[in-house]
């Protein structure tokens, strides 16, 4: 080879040894990756094509997977405290001591009073074990994160349709000609929403945006609403009533599958007043419009009607549902020219989406020819679709409005149609799933004992809260409380502050995983840093202990009194269980694996099979056999052996002893190979008949109930008036047993309205507006998982920073210009930020991305990091609890429904500050690791290349 | 020798959508984890950890704001929807190497690293040749090239020159990481000379374009454009109150109307 | 663009380097050996310090030898082979005189051509980029080539007098020289301020292509941090500071050296008043030279925000 002559390139280099097929989890997707390994090392981690999820594509997160992996933020053995709380330090102990230490804790307390226990496992995707687990333990106090993110969402979804977004359910991308995303995280679900909407751009359907901000999907939106944050209900009951207003209305559909005909009980000083009218058997009676009767709604053959006031058998009157429905929503309240000003939409622009929707629907409609017969055996010869689709996420949900405004949505949806039809919104299976086939919420604890039901479930009405006898909570987020009754999720959020104040109860264990509580998944982040290291008058941690696990050195790690260091996603073992929050398809049902791929090179143990491990140290009933061994050697071997009942487990492929069932069937324990030779995931396709209008189709119930969903069909008539909520405003109507505490009868009266509507977010209603004239809100940056990605060397290139965009007219008013520092001041605190102009967002909205501000010393970044300098946090201008009412309560800064956090309801000033040292605030202090910062410069992939 | 070749038997490039890119940077990150370990020199991070953390990448997002500067471009009902702000709007817009027919990165090179390739106008540079003088990088308009802190050689895109011919790969996956890995499909991968190639009837039909035509350069990638918004769906009333029959007889005299004729 | 220490120290003592072997071509300096052994000297040091700063900012500066290849296209390998074939010559030149004592005049004026061709090449790498509206003139050569054989007369002047000879030519070649350099550069100065990267019809709307739907603003950049690309093409210097700059460039560049070679002609002789000259010269041109980078805006930079 001359000096002059170029080397001829090689065409088909090596790219790696293996491949090996896994399940990501860089965010909360759960793509199918295919990890190549090359020298024992990860080279390159891509899409994998085949699966059900991504079908290849994978987004920033999923690709910087490399860098997460090897993170020097990576925690390398089990830690224990010896400096004070908050500081971040540790001594290394070997994991049996730390198992030790962890069970003598734990037993104490089961044998005394394990309510003292608080356990709390944030973005876990196993709380289908977790939740076994405490519920084996027999704590009350058990929940994951739903709470503080979108529980809003799910509970409405579930109450109202049987399922909500994402997992629950999802556009017919396919099929759909208008779509319409409100208020949607770009971090969540986020590659089967980019790879939809590009689908439906190729289709020519139009894609509505409904954000205060103009970013991500909005940005490529044919059509945007800028709409003002918190009142997206008003916006969607305005386009309810210009649609009612002009019988735009899917009435055959009402009829057939919503409770609108449902005979509502007009009796106005009787304890069912507003409840539904009900035969001898229970069932709920309809209006036969031939027969001029009373009839249950499960009779066929019935003409039922959809208004004028009736008698019912026993004398009184009831009037349908479907008639207090028109009635409200054709109010001038909501008529769009009186939400124009609130909600920052024209009412020219209201109307003309309302036609828009109405002319999709109904005049575009989508005929499938596929013959299928419904719950009441009548048979269609035809699917037919209204091909219009919507989707949401926390925007909408994260209001102390938000389970009525994410039941607003449903209803929009169901009035136009469009649940489960070709072109409209599809579940995903074991979903539609109604409230009836979920448990209700158990918290009946006893010392050694397990909890007699799951923590979690979804209330009928006030007697299914969990009360003591004298009302107060018996659980520590007071979840199912009268705080919040429908609290479905849980409150995490309000965790750290009650154990502190000891309200209800103190505990004497704090047992979290992957929950940045001391950080970014806490309002009022200074505050729970506080009460984390506050002691009593004894010197004593008033949260006596922290267990504490996480693969990462996360600020909340700093605040453990015991750390138990989990793995990266490569080298885990994990299951995506139909028992737990599955990846299935609108047309298939399916599950998912983790393995690792790699092994650890640390002294880390994967969360599950630690936990699993403590279970058995503990003699927990299900995680011992008879003579008191462990169960199960490792997570693995409980994902492939554990029952939940006969035959069910948490994966539903390969089952049997021939591995030849799927849904039901024994063990097989070959199971984990047989993903792993898929890829890592299992599908099965749902029939063609089965495939659309699955509330309401014999063919896809009865394949449900063959693959192990339900043990019963489950149809779902979708609930416009939800009686639960009924039932709860009754209580403070002082028309029931149960009668909430006084300073909440209000709001209970006020808020738990059976039909949606809309209330003004709670601060905005208890500040001055012209002190906090703005709304602040967070994004979520598309190339970031909450507070994971700061430790990314890749992804922190692209957000190590985030500026406060402030929207011109503001900049103008203020005398604010790019680079800038200001002051943004909540009722609660201020923050120092630097200021970037924008006009593409809503004119009263300032907005940061989420989660980039970083505490020094946290997440093995060097001390001057920029996430540490400039990034800041919005949660410090956030309490969670509102200001102090009329009453002198302070009502908790959530949805009085569901809890969920009112993280959108910030209301601020934004106000020019001197540059001064280019700070952000506030700020703390560094604390020391417990990981170091990571080398000056990487040159990954080096011994590969030339 | 640097000089550009006259004639390439393909003109191998892409096409990025600018109607469908959400921004999500999805391109920017597979790419950097591909090429680190592939084509010539890893591309090196320096500070990864610390303050201003800077590396190498081949591709990369920006995000614009578009103001219509007097409200002219935009229709009477775009200006109706945004009563409540201005008239702007955000476009993401991905930028990796252009591979130009007219490349002066090619022509500037004084050691003969940067080529054109004949065979698919792929532009590469041969790292062991280059010596890091930067030149290129300077005669890039549109900033193409990066030169590696640690490794002291040029870095640009190669339209995955060891992933489109590479027999170690399925055939389906034989296109630049980018383009796979793309959520939304705003990328697509192909030949320009070939007019019926995908590639070219996307251009003609939705108007693709050039970046900086000012500059000579002629680019074989092209942008499509976003299309105009607040596309009202075709053949929908501005106004339900067109079609709202109820008005006579109210609401509940509609429902009555209604449900007669359902029978 | 990013003013690199290495490149200006480059482009100033190369270019003066090259002019003094340009004017010793015109015959320029005394010719007995020991003149011709200090002004030999002194032009392989300044281009040698020059060329060998040149390589200081490469990636890999061992294969440097490379850039001789691509003459053909490139004229940063025009450069470097010109620089190469010059200093070759004028070793050969060189040592005849040194030791000969003889100035082959023929080698002399074949020297002078290609030391000015090697400065053209030199401007020529800045010159032919598109990118940088403000080089991409005729101008750019110029203005390198006047500074220097300014610079070169300036130093053939002051050797001859700090050695004792009268140089009268020299110094009024030197006097004419940098007036009519500076001359030139205010011509550049003043093109310059026209010659925007708008004044070309580029825009963050033709870099966008985006122009059709209205005013294009970066909102956010592609990395939070600054990248490779901002630190070397979107480098911004004030308004005010870069008119600082310039008056400091031309008062220690040019007004400086004027008078001292005025000086130094009303005194026939003034040897140490000109060191002062030279020193100040280099000064100004280093200065000059660093906002000759640094003021010049790249097409690069209308991605990054700049208007």
């Amino acid at each position: 080879m001359s000096l002059f002559e170029r080397e001829a390139l090689d065409p088909s280099p090596k790219v790696s040894d293996e491949i090996r097929k896994t399940t990501c989890y860089m965010c909360a997707c759960r793509c199918g990756i295919n990890v190549h390994l090359r020298d024992n090392k990860v080279r390159y981690i891509e899409g994998n094509r085949d699966h059900p999820v991504n079908k290849g594509v994978l987004c920033a997160k999923g690709s910087a997977g490399i860098m997460q992996h090897y993170s020097p933020a990576r925690l390398k053995k089990p830690l224990k405290r010896v400096g004070e709380r908050g500081k971040a330090e540790f001594q290394e102990i070997e994991w049996d001591e730390a198992m030790e230490l962890a069970t003598s804790w734990l037993k104490d307390i089961r044998e005394t009073d394990p309510k003292r226990l608080a356990f709390f496992t944030g973005r876990d995707q196993s709380q289908s074990l977790t939740g076994f687990w405490a519920q084996a333990y027999g704590t009350p106090n058990y929940a994951a994160h739903g709470g503080f993110c979108s529980v809003n969402m799910a509970a409405a979804g579930i109450y109202t349709m049987g399922g909500a977004f994402w997992e629950f359910g999802q556009p017919d991308w396919e099929r759909s000609k208008m779509f319409m995303i409100f208020g949607v995280a770009e971090d969540h679900d986020s590659n089967p929403i980019k790879m939809g909407l590009s689908r439906l751009k190729e289709r020519g359907a139009k894609i509505v945006g409904v954000n205060p901000v103009r970013t991500g999907y909005n940005a490529i939106a044919d059509e945007w609403v800028g709409i003002t944050p918190g009142t997206d209900g008003l916006f969607i009951l305005a386009l309810i009533h210009e649609l009612l207003r002009a019988g735009k209305i899917d009435l055959d559909y009402l009829i057939r599958y919503t409770n609108a005909p449902w005979l509502v009980i007009r009796d106005p000083d009787a304890k069912d007043h507003g409840l539904f009218a009900r035969n001898d058997e229970g069932e709920v009676l309809v209006w036969d419009r031939e027969a001029k009767a009373c009839v249950s709604q499960k009779q066929t053959g019935v003409k039922p009607g959809l208004k004028g006031e009736v008698t019912l058998p026993d004398g009184r009157k009831a009037v349908p549902a479907f008639e207090l429905l028109a009635e409200k929503y054709l109010d001038e309240a909501y008529a769009p020219d009186a939400v124009a000003a609130q909600t920052g939409v024209s009412a020219a622009q209201i109307k003309r989406l309302a036609a828009e929707l109405a002319h999709t629907a109904f005049e575009e409609e989508i005929v499938i020819d596929q013959p299928w017969t419904d719950m009441k055996g009548e048979r269609h010869e035809k699917m037919i679709g209204r091909p219009v689709a919507f989707h949401a996420m926390r925007g909408i949900s994260a209001h102390s409005n938000g389970f009525q405004t994410c039941r607003s949505l449903h209803l929009l949806q169901i009035l136009l149609g469009s649940i489960e039809c070709p072109g409209g919104f599809r579940f995903k299976p074991p979903y539609p799933k109604p409230m009836e086939a979920h448990p209700t919420p158990h918290a009946e604890y006893a010392a050694n004992s397990p909890l007699p039901g799951p923590h979690l479930g979804y209330p009928r009405g006030p007697e299914d809260l969990a009360l003591n006898e004298d009302g107060t909570a018996k659980r520590i987020d007071k979840a199912f409380s009268w705080d919040a009754p429908m609290s479905v999720h849980g409150m995490m959020h309000m965790v750290v502050s009650n154990a502190y104040a000891g309200d209800p109860y103190p505990v004497d264990v704090l047992f979290m995983y992957m929950a940045n509580m001391s950080w970014n998944s806490s309002m009022n982040s200074r505050g729970v840093m506080e009460m984390l290291e506050a002691k009593d008058e004894n010197g004593e941690y008033v949260i006596p202990k922290i267990i504490y696990s996480d693969a990462y050195s996360s600020e909340m790690v700093a605040y453990a009194d015991l750390v138990l260091p989990d793995t990266t996603y490569l080298e885990r073992h994990d299951c995506i269980s139909l028992l737990d929050r599955p990846i299935c398809e609108p047309d298939a049902v399916a599950d998912s694996i983790r393995w690792p791929v790699v092994e650890p090179d640390r002294d880390v143990r994967g969360f599950q099979s630690v936990v699993i491990d403590l279970g058995a140290r503990l003699g927990l009933p299900g995680f011992v056999n008879e003579d008191g061994s462990a169960k199960f050697s490792d997570y693995a071997d409980y994902i492939v052996s554990h029952e939940r009942k006969p035959g069910i487990g948490p994966l539903s492929g390969w089952r049997g002893e021939n591995a030849d069932q799927a849904g039901r069937g024994a063990p097989n324990p070959d199971q984990l190979k047989r993903y792993i030779d898929n890829g890592g995931f299992w599908i099965e396709h749902i029939p063609a008949e089965a495939q659309f209008f699955k509330h309401a189709n014999a063919a896809y119930q009865d394949w449900a109930v063959g693959k192990g969903f339900f043990d019963a069909p489950q149809p779902v008539t979708f609930q416009l008036y939800l009686e639960p909520l009924r039932k709860f405003q009754l209580t403070a109507e002082g028309k029931a047993d149960q009668t909430p505490p006084e300073h909440l009868k209000a709001r209970i009266r006020d808020c738990f309205d059976p039909l949606p509507i809309w209330y003004a977010p709670f601060e905005g209603t208890m500040i001055d507006e012209g002190e906090y004239p703005l709304h602040a809100i967070t994004q979520r940056p598309a190339a970031m998982y909450h507070s994971w990605g700061s430790q990314n060397a890749w992804l922190r290139q692209i957000h190590g920073t985030n500026p406060m965009y402030v929207p011109g007219d503001v900049c103008d008013a203020q005398g604010l210009k790019d680079g800038d520092w200001a002051w943004v001041i909540s009722q609660h605190g201020r923050i120092k930020v630097p200021v970037m102009r924008m006009e593409a967002v809503n004119s009263k909205t300032l907005w940061t991305w989420n989660a980039i501000g970083k505490r020094a010393g946290a997440w093995g970044l060097s001390e001057d990091a920029p996430e540490t300098k400039k990034g800041f946090l919005l949660n410090h201008l956030i309490h969670e609890l509102l200001p102090e009412n009329g009453d002198g309560m302070r009502w908790s800064n959530s949805d009085p429904i569901t809890g969920q956090a009112a993280w959108y309801d910030l209301r601020v000033r934004v106000e020019k500050a001197e540059a001064g040292d280019e700070l952000s605030e506030p700020r703390f202090d560094a604390q020391k690791g417990p990981a170091e910062a990571g080398p000056s410069e990487l040159r990954y992939g080096k011994e590969w290349t030339k | 020798m640097t000089s550009l070749p006259t004639h390439t038997e393909k003109a191998l490039g892409l096409v990025i959508d600018l109607d469908i890119c959400v921004g999500c940077h999805a391109c920017v990150v597979n790419c950097k984890e591909w090429n680190t370990g592939g084509y010539g020199a890893p591309l090196s991070d320096q500070n990864p950890y610390g303050a201003d953390p800077v590396g190498s990448w081949l591709n990369r997002i920006h995000t614009f704001e578009v103001e219509a500067s007097d409200g002219s471009g935009c229709s009477s009902s775009e200006a109706q929807i945004l009563a409540n702000g201005k008239d702007a709007r955000i476009v993401h817009f991905p930028k990796s190497c252009l591979h130009c027919e007219d490349a002066p990165c090619v022509t500037v090179c004084p050691t003969g690293a940067s080529y054109k390739r004949t065979e698919d106008g792929i532009v590469l540079v041969n790292e062991d040749w280059c010596i890091g003088c930067g030149l290129c990088a300077w005669s890039c308009p549109y900033g193409a090239r990066e030169m590696d802190a640690a490794e002291g050689v040029m870095k640009k895109c190669t339209l995955c020159v060891d992933r489109i011919y590479n027999e170690n790969i399925p055939e389906e996956d034989r296109e630049p990481a980018c383009v796979r890995t793309c959520p939304a499909n705003a990328r697509h991968f192909g030949d320009f000379s070939d007019p019926n190639s995908d590639v070219s009837v996307m251009v003609a039909e939705r108007g693709g374009m050039d970046l900086m035509p000012e500059q000579g350069t002629k680019p074989v990638n092209k942008y499509l454009p976003p299309r105009p918004k607040s596309r009202p769906v075709q053949s929908a009333p501005s106004d339900l109150a067109a079609l709202a029959e109820p008005e006579a007889k109210g609401f509940l005299g509609w429902l009555d109307s209604a449900l007669e004729k359902m029978g | 663009m990013h003013p690199a220490s290495s490149i200006i120290v480059f482009t100033t003592l190369s270019g003066m380097g090259f002019g003094l072997i340009a004017m010793l071509g015109l015959g320029a300096a005394p010719s007995d050996g020991t003149a011709g052994l200090v002004v030999c000297a002194l032009s392989f040091i300044l281009t040698g310090i020059g060329l060998a700063s040149s390589t200081f900012h490469l990636g890999h500066p061992e294969r440097a030898w490379r850039a001789l290849t691509q003459w053909r296209s490139s004229w940063l390998s025009r450069e470097g082979v010109l620089a190469v074939v010059t200093l070759g010559i004028f070793a050969i030149y060189a040592a005849l005189w040194v030791f000969a004592a003889d100035r082959v005049a023929v080698v002399g004026i074949l020297l002078t051509l290609l030391s000015l061709v090697t400065v053209y090449a030199t401007a020529m790498i800045y010159g032919s980029l598109k990118t940088v509206p403000r080089w991409r003139t005729g101008l750019t050569p110029l203005c390198y080539l006047l500074f220097a054989v300014a610079g070169g007369a300036l130093l053939a002047a002051t050797v001859s007098a700090l050695m004792g000879h009268g140089a009268e030519n020299t110094l009024y070649a030197a006097l004419v020289l940098m007036v009519i350099a500076w001359g030139a550069k205010f011509v550049w100065w003043n093109r310059s301020d026209r010659t925007t990267l708008a004044s070309i019809g580029s825009s963050p709307e033709t870099a966008t292509g985006l122009g059709d739907i209205g005013k294009v603003r970066l909102l956010e950049a592609p990395h939070s941090s600054p990248n490779y690309l901002m630190k070397e093409m979107v480098y911004r210097v004030g308004r005010k500071h870069a008119q600082k700059l310039r008056l400091m460039a031309v008062a220690l560049g040019g007004g400086i050296p004027v008078l001292a070679l005025l000086a130094a002609v009303v005194s026939a002789g003034g040897g140490f008043i000109l060191v002062i000259a030279v020193l100040s010269h280099l000064v100004g041109m280093m200065t000059e030279r660093w906002l000759f980078f640094a003021e010049a805006e790249h097409s690069v930079s209308l991605y990054y925000g700049h208007r």
